[in-house]
């Protein structure tokens, strides 16, 4: 690592707004901002004119994929426990060493013993070792009882509760919502109303125990009025989208496209135009990319059969930045979802461009037109349902913690 | 659904069937779903003849491939191929590798290099067909995929209301029972629909999917209102798994509430038409005399016309392979 690096002649983008010229980081850290003095030692990045943007901090993902998340400018990753992945204290542990130095792994603990939805695992002991928060995984606590004991008991130990809302009743074996497409098609649908149910019921207890809580994914109408509710008589709730729930709808799984197969299932279109007032209005706190990376052995099979999820890490900034295009959010405000609110909901560093920060920065050259490709990504799959989408906007330049590793 | 034709046409007219596959009803014209029931009506009349045998597909390999169980719609298939004078060869689940864990793509690969000319194929999974004709070079025809299409039986259920009817267009067709997980339901819906019939669902709530109007049918819960002043009622098959509680409480409370009896049928048309796909459950969505009533059931008549029907999409599906004129 340098001893100092200047990122010149841009656009910082600051919680504050945007301001015209560099970024100056010394020991890993941002000491000035703004119209900076070059010292004598200092190797210097024109920006050309570009934003100058913090780090995306990228919450809920399901693979460590470091090439996707480098290209895609994360540089922090908060990962979801998974069966047989990452639910014991020994390999949460060993995720939060996993990324570094490149990109730093936060991993959220297991909920429950195995993901299983009935006994708590060791939530604080999994803490200690690096756990930034706790998660019930792919699937929902099904049991009232055990919801209610997990968010007291991560609640006094300060972690935040990532929960997967989707009520399991409604939903049983269903791989799609319902509505004309899966009528047509022919799949297994379950009502929108699955993830309502289970939002109010997980609403009602963070009531009853005060603790917080985080639904990964807010996709319907409905769960989003609960959640703009619950935020207005004070609860501590927040809730997360990804870009696929934002620019498509279940219309997009004609033709039986795997790709578009996941979990949460696509809506209609009401639905997705409910998300996106709510992306502007401020009750949807911040945008993942849902990374779940998943080879053609996992998708090139009949529509129920697939697995669900999408690679989204690198896609993620270039789809969001079409949300400023169309002048639903401003800048500062994208940034906030993609970096500044995942870090202080989940106690991160990084997150925002201040002095004292760490200097996880990006160069986003948000005009650069490029095209999605399936067989052209640097994830571990290319399972995107954007695939042949134009897109404008990515990353010319990732630094992590000082260092330039993109 | 399936790719433009890439066979010479001058282009004068339109093409009379422009598809590769025949994967389902949706992406056809209504134009050429009559054109297939027109071909049909020759091989009617050769079926009921005493030589029942037409050589145009003789050297054509026809691979029956069914990963789910099947014995009419396989018979159906067979006998049609080899009226043709098709090779014709069955491969069943229970003896293929699918079972050892072969995907299903590599199945259609395996299928394609032993240059079959025709692939019929029936799977348990909506969608497993169109993965399948993705892959292949040789036309591929659906013979019931999940819940999704079943097309012939849409074609010959279309035939045999045409034939008895002398139209489609403007009847109020019911289609009755469980529409939720029935392919037959959707090719009907879609194939009715195209051709002018007013088509009315009609079962149980827990059976009718909440959307099933956006296909441009009205729903109806009570039995009875459905089936009043109806031209043709379709009954459909209760699988037996599905009467144990988890959608309908019991075979005898559903017999009682949407089962066909002679004394509900005096609400449709006093000429309705009654089929069944089969197999029938007698006694629980079809009673018995309704069944057999030869003046209003047309259900033996269906299993007549599938072969029609099938050896007319097998006809028109190969004609450019075997190089007709205009193909």
């Amino acid at each position: 690592m340098v001893s100092a690096l200047a990122i010149t002649n841009g656009r910082v983008v600051t919680p504050g707004g945007l301001i015209d010229g560099g970024v100056l980081v010394r020991d890993g850290r941002i000491a000035a901002i703004g119209a900076i003095d070059l010292p004598a030692d200092v190797e210097t990045i024109d920006a050309k004119g570009k934003l100058i943007a913090p780090g995306l901090i990228d919450v809920g993902v399901f693979a460590i994929d470091r090439p996707a998340f480098v290209v895609g400018g994360i540089t922090r990753a908060v990962l979801m426990p998974d069966k047989g992945q990452i639910e014991t204290v020994a390999l949460v542990q060993h995720a939060a060493a996993s990324g570094k130095p490149k990109v730093w792994v936060h991993p959220l603990a297991a909920a429950t013993r195995g993901l299983e939805g009935h006994e708590l695992a060791e939530i604080g002991l999994m803490a200690r070792e690096g756990a930034c928060g706790v998660a019930t995984g792919r699937g929902w606590i099904a049991d009232s009882g055990v919801m209610y004991r997990l968010l007291a008991y991560a609640g006094a130990l300060r972690l935040r509760t990532v929960s997967h809302a989707e009520d399991g009743g409604l939903a049983g074996q269903a791989v799609m919502t319902d509505g004309e497409t899966a009528t047509r098609l022919g799949l297994a649908a379950a009502l929108a109303e699955a993830e309502a149910l289970a939002v109010a019921r997980d609403l009602l207890l963070v009531e009853a125990t005060g603790a917080p809580i985080h639904f990964r994914q807010i996709t319907t109408a409905r769960s989003i009025a609960l959640v703009r509710a619950a935020k207005s008589k004070g609860l501590p709730v927040s809730c997360g989208i990804t870009p696929a729930h934002l620019f498509l709808a279940d219309s997009a799984v004609t033709g039986f496209r795997t790709f578009a197969r996941l979990s949460p299932p696509l809506r209609d279109e009401s639905d997705r135009q409910a998300c996106l007032a709510a992306v502007a209005d401020g009750t949807i706190d911040l945008i993942c990319s849902g990374h779940d990376p998943q080879g053609p052995e996992a998708k090139r099979l009949p529509f129920a059969d697939a697995e669900a999820g999408m690679a989204g890490a690198e896609t993620l900034l270039a789809l969001c930045l079409g949300l400023v295009r169309d002048g639903l959010i401003g800048v500062e405000r994208l940034f906030d979802l993609l970096s500044g609110a995942p870090a202080r909901l989940f106690g991160l560093p990084g997150g925002a461009i201040e002095v004292g920060a760490e200097a996880d920065l990006l160069v986003v050259d948000s005009e650069a037109p490029w095209r999605i490709q399936s067989d052209k990504m640097a994830a571990s799959a290319g399972n995107t349902p954007f695939d042949g989408l134009p897109v404008q906007g990515r990353v010319a330049r990732t630094i992590k913690g000082g260092m330039p590793i993109l | 659904m399936s790719s433009p034709p890439t066979r010479p046409n001058d282009g004068r007219e339109a093409h009379p069937f422009p598809h590769r596959h025949l994967t389902g009803i949706s992406g056809l014209q209504p134009h050429e779903i009559a054109f297939l029931l027109d071909e049909a009506e020759q091989w009617v009349q050769l079926n009921r003849g005493t030589a029942k045998h037409d050589d145009r597909l003789a050297g054509l390999t026809l691979i029956n491939a069914f990963f789910e169980n099947s014995t009419r719609t396989l018979l159906s298939f067979e006998i049609a191929g080899k009226r043709l004078g098709a090779d014709v060869v069955n491969m069943a689940v229970a003896q293929s590798s699918v079972k050892k864990g072969e995907t299903l793509i590599d199945t259609a690969i395996t299928l394609n290099a032993m240059r079959a000319d025709m692939i019929v194929i029936r799977h348990e999974a909506s969608g497993a067909v169109q993965l399948i004709a993705d892959k292949v070079d040789c036309p591929v025809l659906n013979a019931g995929d999940g819940r999704h299409e079943h097309p012939t039986q849409a074609l010959l259920d279309a035939l045999t209301i045409r034939r008895r009817k002398g139209r489609i267009d403007g009847l109020i067709v019911a289609i009755c029972g469980d529409v939720l997980h029935s392919r037959v339901a959707r090719s009907n819906i879609l194939s009715l629909t195209a051709l002018g019939a007013e088509v009315r669902v009609v079962g149980p709530p827990t059976l009718l999917p909440p959307a099933i109007e956006r296909m441009g049918v009205t729903r109806f819960t009570d039995f009875d209102a459905g089936l009043d002043g109806a031209d043709v009622v379709m009954m459909l098959r209760l699988q037996r798994e599905r009467m144990a509680g988890g959608f309908v409480p019991s075979p005898r409370e559903y017999h009682a509430l949407y089962g066909l009896t002679h004394e509900r049928l005096k609400r449709a048309a006093p000429d309705a038409l009654v089929m069944h796909p089969g197999p029938m459950n007698r006694g629980v969505e079809i009673a018995s005399d309704v069944a057999d009533d030869l003046e209003r059931s047309a259900i033996t008549e269906q299993v007549e016309m599938g072969v029609a029907v099938r050896m007319a999409c097998l006809d028109v599906l190969t004609r450019a392979r075997r190089g007709v004129m205009g193909w």
